[in-house]
């Protein structure tokens, strides 16, 4: 098996090319049949990957499988090889890609039923697997980097899907540039990367760099670019702004990119190059502060958003810093645990509002919802699962992943702990608002939507189901000691920690500090759920419409802090009044001058010229006579 | 022939310049004011006589006769353009129906 993981890219890949070919010659039944089917073969072999890994870590023997294709160039002492890398962290990745991809595929075999892109879609989301799979199946930098940039693209051109909506199309564009922002920074870290350690291979530059002593310059210029990069791939200050833009595309792509997958990039990233980190507490910090800062402001802006999908939006940036902020205490297991189980329950958020937009007619305004839990009982079922998952209500998943986050925060700052314990407070509030808004109440869209409410058919309930399942259980598999687990998934990563164990620290919080830590956030959650029933079921309040949002705080959460406005007045206007100065007085009047000035000379000294081929015989004459006249004054000045 | 010499020599030789410039500057001018071909072929003979005259002026001034042999030649020569050019000018008139110089630019192409 371990020899056909080439495979795992590679068939998502030819499902993009028959896809992509034939998307307006075969019916959508057979488009939707081998897009599903080339994901369904690559989970096959992702689990088949998984188990032979998993049985190699049982057996104590080394589960990192290098599968060399080819030397893909050399240029001087650099060679780069195409070579895949299978991994604990990889294989797990594997799983959640190729896994969740295929629900989200089953799911839009539905959602998209009535859209004329069809085959375009499945093509894109094809390509979007095969780009994942080689971004964590890469072995060097330079592999991962095709991945990197390859998920970029099929980001921007599923959130630009239905371009011919302009403001869709921006959004699209949004994401690219300020992906490309993040892109700069790794590819200049490859570039130190090289310099300093003369390969990309992940193996060797990791056995290189530990030998270098903590606090090294170098790592941390590395490292504060890497982390760059992950800002701009998983939508961290400054660079979030982008994916709450991003919900612009069709909702599995939400679900898929960018909630579950693409923007967890960024945390692969920093987990697959801890060694590097580990050896730059400077980074660390920075990365724990960003990442707290993004949470909190995700997570406060989500509070007053009322489009169902921006909610989500938001929750994804803030718990993204919520990885961040793990990856930045040290708590690399756990940031990998909540990529894990975030994966589980925001695809499973995203699909269900997905789910519910398809049941309003494309109605995406929480403000025209309500009442919808009878008419959607397996979506309204599925998504309660999921906001407990979320919120950090034990014993679901979301609970445990994030606990071990906020018990490492705790360890390392109680103060960091504090503003993690706000945000989470927040999110339990916003996602709760959100499934009262949605499902309680009474129904206040039109008439006509009313009628046509109905659950969703088996290819959308059934994902969520699975989803919900996840969400439910997925926490288990990273039970903390305190509550008398094993911490299985750190036990099973723990190759890739290995090179850097020096440098982490390991949690060593009592058992009673723990259970308060517990104790407290999911009293908070639930304190937070009781406020946002009686709030908005008991009192029935309906956000109001944008222009009545009273108080600084409502408005700032409302109008997203103004980052955009901000962003708009900092760089987007003078990069606009630069360009349009370098478009008149450069471009056109200097370049264009003289590239045209250098054609008008000719032309008309052309137009001089040719006055002397006239044929007019009294000109010649005339010239004649001047010339004679001039040689007769040359001999006679001469003279 | 001594006395058509010594009749000639009678007036200064400067006058016989003075007069040939005239006679040649008129010849010019007409050849490049005028529009009539013909008359521009009536100014170079203008010219071409001016300068015979000046040539035989000085053949008889300085005793030497190849001055009259060069007159010959261009007597001989410009009745042999003239016929030419009249012949020219009638197979111009007879396509464009006009002798106007400003009319004649097909030798552009």
């Amino acid at each position: 098996m371990s020899q056909l993981i080439w495979l795992i890219p590679l068939i998502p890949f030819i499902g993009f090319v028959i896809n992509g070919l034939t998307r307006n010659v075969v019916p959508k039944s057979v488009t939707a049949i081998v897009g599903c089917g080339v994901v369904l073969a690559s989970f096959i072999l992702s689990v088949m990957g998984y188990l032979e890994v998993s049985a190699a870590r049982e057996a104590g023997l080394p589960s990192t499988l290098t599968l060399h294709l080819f030397d893909w160039f050399s240029v001087g002492r650099m060679q780069v090889g195409l070579s895949l890398l299978l991994d604990p962290l990889s294989a797990l990745m594997l799983l959640i890609i190729t896994g969740i991809g295929l629900l989200i595929h089953l799911y839009s075999c539905s959602y998209m039923a009535h859209d004329a892109g069809f085959g375009k879609f499945f093509a894109y989301l094809n390509l979007f697997i095969f780009f994942m799979t080689i971004l964590v199946l890469g072995s060097n930098y330079l592999v991962m980097f095709i991945g990197w940039e390859g998920v970029g693209l099929c980001s921007y051109l599923l959130i630009g899907f239905w371009f011919k909506n302009v403001s869709y199309a921006n959004a699209a564009k949004k994401a690219f540039i300020m992906n490309r922002i993040g892109d700069l920074g790794f590819l200049i870290a490859m570039f130190f990367i090289l310099e300093n350690f003369g390969t990309l291979e992940y193996a060797e530059v990791f056995s290189k760099a530990s030998t270098l002593p903590v606090g090294n310059i170098t790592l941390l210029t590395i490292t504060l670019l890497l982390f760059i990069a992950a800002t701009g791939k998983s939508a961290q200050i400054p660079l979030f702004t982008w994916l709450p833009d991003a919900m612009a595309g069709p909702t599995p792509v939400s679900a898929l990119i960018h909630a579950a997958t693409m923007v967890t990039a960024g945390i692969y990233l920093v987990v697959r190059s801890n060694v590097l980190f580990l050896l730059a507490p400077f980074t660390m910090e920075i990365m724990a502060v960003v990442g707290l800062v993004t949470a909190l402001v995700g997570a406060f802006i989500a509070l007053t958003q009322h489009d169902i999908k921006k909610v989500l939006a938001y929750s994804t940036v803030s718990q993204l810093g919520y990885m961040f902020l793990g990856l930045g205490v040290g708590a690399f297991t756990g940031a990998f645990f909540h990529v894990l189980t975030h994966a589980f329950f925001k695809a499973l958020l995203f699909l269900g509002a997905g789910s519910v937009i398809h049941a309003m007619h494309n109605e995406q305004d929480m403000r025209k919802m309500g009442g919808l839990r009878k008419a959607l009982p397996i979506t309204f079922t599925t998504m309660l699962i999921g906001t407990i998952a979320i919120s950090g209500i034990p014993p679901f998943a979301g609970f445990f992943s994030k606990d071990e986050i906020l018990a490492h925060t705790f360890q390392h700052q109680p103060l960091f702990w504090a503003v993690g314990f706000l945000t989470a407070l927040c999110t339990a509030f916003y996602m709760f608002r959100l499934l009262f808004l949605t499902f309680f109440g009474k129904f206040r869209g039109t008439d006509e939507q009313q009628r046509h409410l109905h659950e969703s058919p088996w290819q959308m309930t059934l994902p969520l189901i699975v989803l919900a399942i996840l969400s439910a259980l997925g926490g288990w598999i990273n039970l903390p000691a305190a509550l008398g687990g094993h911490h299985n998934l750190e036990t099973f990563l723990a190759p890739i920690f290995e090179l850097g164990k020096p440098h982490s620290v390991a949690l060593s919080l009592s058992h009673s500090t723990e259970y308060m830590l517990m104790a407290v956030s999911s009293l908070g959650a639930i304190v937070m759920l009781i406020l946002a029933y009686v709030r908005y079921v008991k009192s029935g309040r309906i956000p109001k419409p944008e222009n009545e949002a009273t108080g600084l705080l409502h408005r700032l959460s409302f109008h997203k802090l103004y980052v955009d406005e901000l962003y708009d007045l900092l760089f987007v206007k003078p990069f606009k009044k630069l360009s349009r100065f370098l478009f008149t007085y450069i471009d056109k009047m200097g370049i264009d001058g003289f590239v045209n000035g250098v054609g008008e000379f000719f032309v008309g000294s052309g137009k001089g010229i040719r006055q002397l081929q006239s044929g007019h015989v009294g000109f010649y004459i005339m010239m004649m006579v001047i010339g004679v006249i001039a040689i007769l004054i040359y001999g006679i000045v001469r003279i | 022939m001594d006395s058509m010499i010594t009749q000639i020599q009678g007036v200064p030789l400067n006058h016989y310049i003075i007069f040939c410039s005239l006679i040649f500057a008129i010849g010019v001018t007409g050849v490049l004011i005028r529009r009539n071909v013909i008359i521009i072929m009536m100014s170079i003979e203008l010219m071409l006589n001016s300068v015979n005259l000046l040539l035989a002026a000085f053949s008889a001034y300085r005793g030497d006769a190849s001055g009259q042999v060069f007159v010959f030649f261009i007597m001989a020569l410009a009745a042999a353009e003239v016929a030419v050019g009249l012949a020219i000018i009638i197979m111009v008139y007879r396509n464009t129906k006009s002798v106007d110089i400003e009319s004649l630019s097909k030798l552009r192409w």
